[in-house]
């Protein structure tokens, strides 16, 4: 049996909190990205135009299928020969940028499940009323559909955005510094990887434990 | 974009004895399999137990199963596998420590560490569904069984459990196919399987793209099959009456 010893943490303080930025950082970015093309998916997949449902569902079921891992490891090579494509010439795309890539597109697929099952949930007279005042399909979806289906799915797309935090922990696989990869390198240094692994899992769970009790209450607050 | 294609890469020598780049993508889908399959029976096992307790009236039993399901659902996968794989072997008797870490192949400690990582994780979520599960069926089941005098035990076993399990068998298929797809975690701490054959593939050849769109492929008709034999076995249990599944 070991003891452990918790010493070291303080003096890596600066380096962990570096590391956290860098996780939050790119879960925002992902959200925010995942959200905004998960909805396009969604109003696609619900057209009536059968070439743009049809996209919006292989896309959807695509990447549904395979793991999240496989599309880290794979953007990180690809998404630079796709810079090098279309801009023609070689850039450094690094390794934040790929695995920001790679969240987004992966999450927009699950996002746009949700986005789709809040737009199907308010019901078509609010469209039909939007119509008969003269506004266009796009100012309807925009000014009346969606803020009232964004409202209704609010606690299940931060619900998915919870996994997500937990999920950008993978960028392990291509080397990226965030929280886990950065506890993990310090604690190997100071030869302390178990007690650096405990912190880690400790912050991991006290951020999506209490985030996710917040979006519990939420949802009681906002059940009609 | 000037990339060469070559499909045939995948019967090419690796340089290693006779194997070809498929055999790799095989021996890689044999223990992605391996993976899945054990640490699901894992999962089914110690998450319907789990379910069960939540379910109970008892205090001790169902606190015990949640305060588990809010552990395991809110430490990520990767952190859980660092904890199997690097850990927990630290703790254990010194004797159990040399055998992990000495007298184990490399590929089998790795193996060990990842069924019982997912196993766990994804008891947590199968405990969720049989909750579900046993908590929308109608009360009268219950009282039914009580008033048959049924024990407690008997009223799982005879009255709730089988029909709940049928009720949760959408759910259900979806966490077994997740646990297709989070097996490839397994490729960081060097266990040999799908995506990790795919990675060394991919630099042993330089035919990146075929080595990734094969991967991909494969996982996409795993999961496709996957799902059309779990809708069979779904509509063949189907309870008549319930659901819509009048048969």
């Amino acid at each position: 049996m070991m003891g452990f010893d918790f010493s070291q943490i303080g003096p890596a303080l600066p380096g962990l909190i570096d590391g956290m930025v860098l996780t939050l950082k790119l879960l925002l970015l992902a959200v925010s990205g995942g959200v905004a093309l998960g909805t396009v998916l969604a109003l696609m997949r619900l057209s009536s135009n059968r070439l743009l449902s049809g996209a919006s569902k292989f896309y959807v079921n695509y990447f549904r299928s395979i793991p999240l891992l496989l599309v880290i490891t794979w953007f990180y090579f690809v998404v630079p020969l796709i810079f090098k494509w279309i801009s023609g010439e070689f850039v450094a795309v690094g390794a934040f940028t790929s695995c920001l890539v790679a969240f987004m597109m992966f999450e927009a697929a699950y996002y746009a499940e949700i986005v789709r099952a809040g737009v199907q949930s308010i019901s078509k007279g609010q469209l039909n009323a939007a119509y008969a005042l003269g506004m266009t399909y796009g100012q309807a979806m925009r000014l009346i559909i969606l803020p009232q289906a964004f409202r209704k799915m609010m606690p299940l797309l931060l619900q998915q955005s919870i996994i997500l935090f937990q999920d950008t922990s993978l960028v392990y696989a291509v080397g990226l510094m965030d929280f886990l990869n950065t506890a993990r390198s310090k604690g190997d240094i100071v030869g302390q990887p178990n007690e650096f692994l405990i912190l880690a899992g400790v912050v991991y769970f006290v951020i999506s434990f209490g985030a996710s009790t917040v979006v519990k209450r939420l949802q009681k607050r906002l059940a009609v | 974009m000037n990339y060469n294609w070559d499909w045939n890469v995948f019967f090419k020598s690796t340089g290693i004895g006779t194997e070809i780049y498929l055999d790799w993508f095989i021996s890689g889908l044999g223990w992605t399999i391996a993976v899945a399959l054990a640490g699901w029976i894992i999962a089914l096992i110690l998450g319907s137990v789990l379910g069960v307790m939540r379910t109970l009236p008892n205090k001790t039993a169902s606190g015990i199963a949640t305060a588990y399901v809010e552990l395991f659902r809110n430490v990520p996968l990767l952190v859980q596998l660092f904890v199997w794989y690097f850990l927990v072997p630290d703790l254990l008797p010194e004797r159990a420590q040399i055998w992990f870490k000495q007298d184990l192949s490399p590929a089998t400690s790795a193996y060990l560490s990842v069924v019982v990582c997912l196993g766990l994780f994804t008891a947590a979520r199968v405990c969720e569904q049989v909750r579900t599960g046993v908590q929308a069926l109608p009360k009268g089941q219950n009282y039914a069984a009580m008033a048959m005098g049924f024990q407690q035990a008997q009223i799982y076993r005879y009255v709730l459990l089988p029909q709940a399990f049928r009720i949760i068998i959408p759910p259900l298929t979806s966490e077994f196919l997740n646990i297709f797809k989070n097996s490839s975690v397994a490729s960081l701490i060097g266990l040999m399987e799908l995506l990790a054959q795919t990675k060394q593939t991919a630099e042993f050849s330089a035919n990146l793209f075929e080595a990734f769109t094969l991967a991909t492929v494969i996982y996409f008709v795993l999961n496709m099959s996957l799902m059309k034999f779990m809708g069979w076995v779904e509509t063949r249990l189907r309870v008549p009456g319930m659901m819509g599944g009048a048969k």
